[in-house]
């Protein structure tokens, strides 16, 4: 509905002030919540799991091999004796932060790039999408492979480093795009006609409606950075001695575990992933519907 | 306004159209009442935003959730559209009321062939024809909007947009609908193409004596087509009555404003400058939508509501000092 | 009716070789770059491995000829190129003298039949559920249908193969937990044969379709709600058009088109995420081969799967974009 008037006014709709406190816990994103919920509770698993139990369980041969679920090894054992429990306590955060770091780097890169790419347009622009979309149809878990498998043993961190390599597509694509449409509204002319250079644009004008995508696309890039962690490691390359619930499952699946009926050793660890990866699916989401509320309303739509 | 003519092809009743929205219901249509005689072209006119197309969705019931239609009849030929069941309701569409819309430029499916287009309105309506048949029936229709029959063939993105518009004529009077409503059916297009449709519109009206609704901002094209207007502000309609008139003698403040401010290439005129600002149209303030623009507003105006009154046969105004 | 002009097709092509080239690249240029000398200890084993085979020494020597080992890395990179121009990639290191392109041609037929079946069932099953969730929003019946889907979709495949494993195969026995047939069958053209490898392929194929559905699911229902709200779906509606009709050739045909894109992107994880469904099942496919390639370090394997499985998408991509236009008339093959 636009007004009569020629200077961009506020649209009543979107631009609302915030609704007060009682009125957001009315509309509250249960998913959201959810989401974080769960990453919390893995999250104090992972920390505060560590100051109550103590590393002893997960040294070599500390209690009998391959023992099932019992009073002193509540998950039991794997072949090595190590107590399964505290491996997955000690293992949480190393997973955690492989996710984190490669996520992070991915989307700081990606949305760099992206904004660039959308702002400016042009040669510049042709370039970097070109990378990007190839980059994105490329199985990039094999060719991490084939780095992987010629760097032998690595640290958490290279591991991450070459994660993140493949995290920066996504990210820079979404935030590209929201850039192209935001690049023709009136306002951001109204902006560069008024003198503001371009840093000020987009550091004023298009960063602020942008978070929304680049926080979904981190929380998405942290995903894809354990997927592709994870994924590594069971195919026993990556970070091959730091214990990561991942690494667990790939120990677990050498010594044919599977096929054993040890299933105590690698279900605990499926199922944390999976409900980690549950949690980050949540939130993201959730935060796509917040940077495109068109989608919780079609959600709601049938009222 | 509830005479009951035998004349009249669609006859509103107190309409009221509201959407909800995070900080209160917006009411896009408040009260609107008016009637379409057959065989006449009435005009809805009224600035932006000032729910004439809201008007035209919810005579047809096209309004899209979260908005709905909270009261109010709209009586076609008879019939209250708004109490049908969604298969009645079908079946009368496009047969007895057609639409054209107002983006024609975006109206029409991307993906299918224009003379494919055309042709599905008419047989989800029941007109079984061979394909031969149906096809020259199509171009029977693209040759009345003056369409070459090479269009029949092509794709939505290889019509210029007054092609496309002409394409949304064809497709509208494809069954011979008692009334048509056309929403700013020129509004896209530059003045040259508009000159084309608004023809294509005379002859289809000369033609098949359809009745129509035509909705619009542009007073000065209006005026070449209609035989009566309404006027219409903030969800309400303010006045109503035949072309002549309202441009000899406009009473509502708002009719004026508008009539005054068509240029005119005969005199020099000053720019009339509208003071006041627009309605919120969440949190009216009671009395009359126009108390904030109009030049003589008094007590009675800032606290009771207008109702639209006859002031001479087919004259009706919407305002406490007229 | 052919408008095959140059720009779109060419661009196309030209990305395609692009992709296979820089890849087959990167694998000349990793382990020569790598600590230690990764190529010394290819040959060492390979000479170890030829002990044991008749004219193993001349193979190796072969071998050293065509890749011009003694040769300057620019020949070296050259003759390399034109190996894998021919789909030479050498001998497997770990199962000398067997050429890794045998190995690749054995595995092959399993990978490929379990990605199109579960890629052409997930597509089609996702995209249905997401029109119609869209379609029919608010309606109870379908929101319960998709939303396991949507959890789902969270879960990687080899988490959710190994939940299955443990629930359908420890559990209920209703499925093998790995293989293609029970240990010590033959392979044959029987109808036996036949329905006991499929038996054994529902646990990897469910895994993968369960958890791709949930995906397009999402994707399609948000372009069916941006479709929904368009000019052309109001027109439709008031022209009194059956529901049905709206719904498929107004709506659902015009949100497929970004969807068939994304199937295309999406390819390249689907690829990686079956490999790693092959290992839990030891289901033997390429992706099995990878894992084994990687446990006894055969690098000239591991190159040529890379190779190959960036090839295989490459080509669907490719194939995908060609299709296109044909499906989205705003798009020619003339266009810039």
């Amino acid at each position: 509905m636009a007004s009569t008037s020629i200077f961009p006014q506020k649209d009543p709709v979107v631009d609302a002030p915030r609704p007060g406190a009682r009125r957001i816990l009315g509309r509250v994103n249960w998913s959201l919540v959810l989401g974080i919920g769960l990453l919390l509770g893995i999250l104090l698993f992972g920390t505060a799991g560590r100051l109550l139990v103590s590393r002893d369980g997960m040294k070599l041969g500390a209690s009998d091999f391959a023992a099932p679920p019992s009073r002193q090894n509540p998950l039991g054992t794997d072949t090595a004796g190590r107590s399964v429990l505290v491996m997955m306590i000690y293992g949480t955060l190393p997973t955690l932060t492989i996710g984190l770091i490669a996520g992070g780097v991915g989307t700081i890169v990606g949305a760099s790039l992206g904004l660039i790419a959308g702002y400016y347009g042009g040669p510049i622009d042709t370039v970097l999408h070109s990378v990007a979309d190839i980059l994105l149809g490329v199985p990039s878990l094999m060719v991490l492979v084939v780095f992987a498998s010629y760097l032998g043993d690595m640290s958490i961190v290279t591991m991450s480093a070459i994660i993140a390599f493949f995290a920066w597509p996504w990210p820079a694509r979404s935030v590209r795009s929201q850039t192209l449409s935001m690049r023709e509204l009136a306002y951001v002319e109204m902006a560069k006609l008024s003198g503001c250079s371009d840093l000020e644009i987009i550091f004023q004008e298009l960063m602020p409606n942008l978070l929304p995508y680049i926080a979904s696309s981190f929380v998405r890039a942290v995903s894809q950075g354990i997927m592709a962690s994870v994924g590594l490691q069971m195919l026993g390359l990556g970070s091959l001695t730091l214990i990561t619930l991942a690494l667990m499952l790939s120990n677990a699946f050498s010594s044919a575990a599977l096929t054993r009926g040890l299933w105590w050793w690698w279900l605990p660890s499926t199922i944390v992933l999976t409900i980690l990866f549950i949690a980050l699916f949540l939130v993201t989401l959730s935060l796509d519907e917040a940077a495109n509320p068109r989608l919780k309303a079609a959600r709601r739509g049938g009222e | 306004m509830t005479d009951n003519h035998p004349r009249v092809v669609l006859d509103v009743e107190n309409l009221q159209v509201q959407y909800p929205t995070a900080l209160g219901d917006i009411v896009a249509c408040r009260n609107v009442s008016l009637q379409v005689y057959r065989g006449e072209i009435l005009g809805l006119v009224g600035e932006s935003g000032c729910g004439k197309s809201t008007l035209a969705m919810a005579i047809m019931r096209l309004i899209q959730p979260p908005g709905r239609i909270v009261q109010g009849r709209v009586v076609l030929e008879g019939t209250d559209l708004l109490s049908l069941k969604e298969g009645r309701l079908r079946q009368m569409r496009w047969q007895q009321i057609a639409l054209i819309p107002q983006g024609a430029m975006s109206s029409l499916n991307p993906v299918m062939r224009i003379g494919e287009q055309i042709a599905d309105g008419m047989r989800a309506h029941g007109v079984e024809q061979s394909r031969g048949q149906m096809d020259n029936r199509v171009l029977d229709l693209l040759a009345a909007v003056g369409l070459p029959r090479s269009v029949h063939n092509m794709y939505p993105h290889e019509l210029s947009g007054g092609m496309k518009q002409r394409v949304c004529i064809a497709m509208a009077i494809s069954l011979h609908p008692s009334l048509i409503i056309a929403d700013e059916p020129t509004s896209a297009l530059d003045v040259v193409v508009q000159r084309l449709v608004i023809q294509t519109l005379m002859e289809i009206r000369q033609r098949l004596n359809v009745s129509m609704l035509l909705i619009g901002h542009d007073m000065g094209l209006q005026a070449q087509l209609v035989d009566r207007i309404a006027v219409m502000y903030a969800g309400r309609i303010m006045e109503v009555a035949p072309v002549e008139e309202i441009f000899d003698s406009p009473l509502h403040p708002y009719t004026r404003l508008l009539v005054e401010s068509i240029p005119s290439i005969k005199e020099r005129k000053p720019l009339r400058v509208t003071e006041g600002l627009m309605l919120d149209l969440r949190d009216p303030p009671p009395g009359c939508a126009f108390q904030l623009r109009c030049g003589q507003t008094s007590e009675i105006c800032r606290s009771i509501e207008p109702p639209l009154l006859q002031v001479a046969p087919e004259h009706y105004v919407a305002c406490h000092f007229c | 009716m052919s408008r095959i002009g140059t720009s779109y097709v060419v661009r196309r092509l030209l990305v395609f070789f692009f992709v296979i080239w820089a890849t087959a690249s990167v694998n000349f240029l990793v382990p020569r770059l790598a600590p230690g000398d990764p190529m010394a200890a290819t040959l060492a084993r390979l000479s170890m491995g030829s002990d044991r085979v008749e004219d193993g020494a001349e193979i190796i020597e072969q071998y050293r000829e065509k890749f011009g080992l003694d040769q300057s890395l620019a020949v070296q990179y050259l003759k390399y190129l034109g190996a894998v121009a021919r789909f030479d990639f050498g001998y497997s290191l770990a199962s000398f003298p067997s050429r890794v392109m045998e190995i690749i041609g054995r595995a092959l037929p399993w990978t490929v039949g379990l990605l199109l079946t579960t890629t052409i069932i997930s597509f089609a099953l996702g995209i249905l559920l997401g029109a119609l969730v869209a379609w029919r929003s608010g309606e109870r019946f379908v929101e319960f249908l998709a939303a396991p889907f949507i959890v789902l979709a969270a879960i990687p495949y080899y988490l959710l193969a190994l939940l299955l494993v443990y629930a359908l195969s420890f559990g209920l026995h209703l499925f093998p937990s790995g293989g293609t047939t029970r240990i010590g069958a033959t392979m044959e053209w029987s109808l036996p044969c036949i329905l006991d490898i499929l038996h054994h392929s529902i646990l990897p194929a469910l895994s993968i379709i369960l958890s791709s559905i949930g995906g397009r699911m999402i994707s399609m229902r948000s372009m069916m709600v941006k479709v929904m709200e368009s000019d052309y779906l109001t027109l439709a509606r008031a022209k009194g058009l059956p529901d049905g009709r709206v719904f498929l050739w107004y709506a659902a045909r015009n949100a497929i088109l970004p969807e068939i894109t994304t199937l295309g992107i999406s390819l390249g994880f689907v690829v990686s995420g079956a490999t790693l469904v092959e290992v839990v099942f030891s289901y033997p496919g390429i992706g099995y081969q990878l894992y084994r390639a990687i446990g006894n370090s055969d690098f000239n394997l591991i190159q040529g799967i890379t190779l190959i499985m960036v090839i295989s998408v490459a080509t669907a991509i490719l194939v995908l974009d060609l299709i296109y236009p044909r499906l989205d008339p705003r798009i020619t093959y003339t266009d810039k």
